[in-house]
């Protein structure tokens, strides 16, 4: 009963000293929900509104109906149309335009001969995402317009040719926002819960309150329970709502079960303000906590297959992904919204997370002890 | 003269001061030069936007030459890593527990519609999840059909000549390797690390020890103690960013055509944007605990979202566009991008690297002024 009472009076130490300030205050709750509105139209690899310019050396009908489409596409945007070699250099290096097409002075006379024209697509490789889908749309809207060449002029006789019917599963329409959004929550989370869980002991460390906090009749687990709290529910609370405005405002379908939702995001938080506790409790100043939070923030983020997909990676780096809680939370949020999971079906990344709490938050337990030599 | 010499030895003084501070708690130089390196190597071999090795289920339906030759061109490709299912429903069934990322599906009437009509469809059925991946991964599928036929026709069989080619030339990265693209990016993010992050604490802390009215109280002029605070760091962060570079360039052979010269310079340029913004978080903040929040929240976030050095900002809302407008970051990804892989393009690196000068003494100079006002009434 005592210790119940003892971890209460903490706790709202804890909160309190969240709360007071004002600077603090706003600080913590206002930011996390407005940057996900801006962070999810922002992470987006999609790409649309190519620039383009065009080159037309052949200037005839057959050239002009094939440039037409692209014209008429929503994916490009006409910028500029070029009259000589000369102005391609420059409407790429000076990023004018992010393509160029052009098609050679004997394009109309090649249709239809066996020796097919080309059409030269001139791409801005220093973004490489965008010019390989720009270049797949180019393809695309070429093969279109071949087919509508082909059907058109019946006699000659149309060559055996496969047609590529594709369909996407899970995403019919290749939304890569659905994909980005539905993790974005345990993202931002992450980068907030782990500063501010790692600088609330290396706060009281350095102003010295901590050791008071060691030598009152708390046990190192109930401070650390303590310390927790606020942490936890500002985290969950964050990811929650994450999430919800994932449902609500980005129209992410959600397909799982609530429930699983919020198992996987308890023991996302429990693992994150386990990290953030430990790299705390060994750092002897705010500076060291927040750069040491970093150290493991930066790695988890980039490499975490919030981006990138874990499997592009070579082999030992996946093996150290296992350590990264963002990895599991990642996977099993887009499992929950996109595919339709249950709890019983993301099992495989609540137990790991929940590994990683107990061993950071007891590791964090034990170092406090220690530290105070 | 006098003066001259006045400011040289107060200056001096704050800068030992500052350099023994670092020493004592060598945090810092671990962020400033080690972890650039490290986060260099891990990302220059763990982050990837290529596929490669895919997982493709095969479900082949015909035994015709023609299937098999298509057969064929999947399982050599180093794009793909064929599974083979005799249904879709187990393909299905792979696709979901997330073994395969797609399904490419050969008719069992292939060969013969090939023969007598002169179309046969093959189907393929991407996992939509990643959208990005299985466009990219449509396009694996594209160029290996597109290599079949071109096979077709060197043998001599019948095989489709499309009506019109498409001729690709990648400027600047003609192989699409997306490590080209991220690496420097990359650099912008460490960079903005080591100039925001390090210095967000730096004036806060002298506010919440209570070192500051003591600084100001000496005949150190607030000019002076900015650049006292400024110079160490921007020292660090040069060296974290030389030392990025030569990792980039020589394990991940990112090719640096612009002038070395000019990368320093304009390097420098964004250090000390970056370190402007973290001083002017950390003397408006006084309390290092918001300040970490802040710089966290204003330098790290925006620079990783917001400055293109992954996510394609022309594809984002003009809202979004506009607001990336207000990151540091933003301007030197640009100039990093075009820097290393396409040259000195002046038309580009000019008017970042002005806004970037103007955001420098903008930063620079409210970081001043918030230090020289009167001490705060409790």
């Amino acid at each position: 009963m005592r210790t119940l009472r003892r971890i209460l009076t903490l706790v709202a130490k804890e909160f309190t000293m969240v709360l007071l300030d004002p600077k603090s205050r706003i600080v913590v709750i206002g930011p996390p929900i407005i940057q996900f509105f801006v962070f999810g139209y922002a992470a987006t690899f999609d790409v649309t509104d190519v620039r383009y310019a065009v080159l037309d050396e052949s200037r005839t009908p057959q050239s002009r109906a094939l440039l037409a489409r692209f014209e008429g596409s929503p994916d490009f945007v006409l910028v500029r149309t070029l009259s000589s070699d000369r102005e391609l250099r420059n409407v790429i290096d000076s990023q004018q335009a992010r393509l160029v097409l052009r098609l050679a002075p004997d394009f109309a006379e090649r249709l239809g001969s066996g020796r097919p024209p080309a059409l030269q697509a001139i791409l801005d490789g220093r973004n490489s995402n965008v010019a390989s889908v720009a270049l797949g749309y180019v393809r695309s809207i070429v093969e279109e317009h071949g087919a509508r060449l082909a059907v058109a002029s019946p006699a000659d006789p149309a060559e055996p040719a496969p047609v590529l019917i594709e369909r996407s599963w899970f995403n019919e329409n290749m939304e890569s926002r659905w994909y980005v959004v539905s993790a974005l929550g345990g993202v931002i989370s992450m980068v907030v819960v782990m500063v501010l869980s790692s600088l609330s002991v290396a706060r009281e460390r350095e102003s010295g309150t901590f050791d008071q906090l060691l030598v009152a009749p708390f046990r190192p687990w109930e401070i650390l329970i303590g310390k927790a709290m606020p942490s936890l529910l500002f985290g969950f609370a964050d990811a929650m709502l994450l999430s919800l405005a994932a449902i609500l405002w980005f129209e992410v379908p959600f397909r799982g079960s609530p429930l699983a939702l919020c198992a996987a995001l308890v023991a996302f938080t429990l693992a994150v303000v386990g990290v953030g506790l430990f790299v705390s409790s060994l750092s002897t100043t705010m500076q060291q906590a927040l750069l040491g939070s970093f150290v493991f923030i930066m790695p988890s983020v980039i490499l975490g297959g919030f981006t990138t997909p874990i499997e592009n990676m070579p082999s030992w780096l996946q093996y150290a992904t296992f350590a990264n809680p963002l990895r599991y939370v990642v996977r099993a949020l887009r499992q929950v919204f996109l595919v339709g999971a249950d709890t019983a079906a993301i099992r495989h990344e609540l137990w790991p997370m929940l590994i990683i709490a107990c061993l950071t938050l007891t590791a964090a337990a034990w170092m406090f002890r220690r530290r105070t030599s | 003269m006098a003066e001259r010499g006045a400011t040289w030895m107060r200056l001096r003084g704050f800068l030992r001061k500052e350099a023994l501070q670092i020493r004592r708690d060598p945090s810092s130089l671990l962020l400033g030069i080690v972890m650039p390196v490290v986060l260099l190597f891990l990302f220059g071999f763990g982050v990837s936007l290529d596929p490669r090795d895919v997982p493709v289920v095969l479900v082949v339906e015909d035994s015709g030459p023609a299937a098999r030759d298509l057969v064929a061109r999947f399982e050599l490709s180093r794009y793909f890593e064929p599974l083979p299912a005799s249904s879709m429903r187990e393909a299905e069934a792979l696709v979901r527990r997330g073994s395969a990322d797609g399904v490419v599906r050969i008719r069992d009437d292939f060969s013969s519609r090939l023969a007598r009509e002169g179309r046969a469809p093959v189907q393929l059925v991407l996992n939509g999840v990643d959208a990005n991946r299985a466009r990219l991964i449509q396009g694996y599928v594209q160029g290996a059909v597109s290599r079949w036929l071109a096979v077709r026709r060197a043998r001599g069989e019948s095989a489709a000549m499309p009506p019109i080619d498409v001729e690709p030339r990648i400027w600047f990265n003609p192989t699409a390797n997306s490590r080209h693209f991220l690496v420097p990016g990359l650099l912008t993010l460490i960079m903005t690390l080591i100039g925001t992050l390090l210095t967000a604490l730096v004036i806060a802390r002298e506010w919440e020890r209570g070192t500051m009215e003591a600084l100001l109280s000496t005949p150190l002029r607030p000019n002076e103690i900015l650049l006292g605070k400024v110079i160490p760091y921007f020292v660090l962060g040069l060296t974290g960013m030389a030392l990025s570079v030569l990792v980039g360039v020589t394990v991940f052979d990112v090719p640096l055509r612009g002038s070395l010269v000019l990368l320093v310079l304009l390097s420098a340029l964004f250090l000390l944007a970056a370190l402007g913004l973290g001083l002017l978080i950390s003397a408006t903040a006084r309390v290092q605990f918001v300040a970490a929040m802040v710089s966290v929240i204003a330098g790290f976030l925006p620079a990783f979202f917001l400055s293109g050095l992954l996510f394609d900002l022309e594809s984002t809302p003009v809202a979004i566009r506009a607001v990336s407008h207000l990151v540091p970051a933003r301007y030197f990804v640009e100039i990093s991008h075009t820097l290393f892989l396409a040259g000195n393009v002046g038309s580009v690196l000019l008017p970042a690297s002005g806004v970037l000068a103007l955001m420098a003494v903008v930063f620079l100079g409210a970081a001043r002024r918030k230090l020289s006002r009167r001490l705060p009434v409790r």
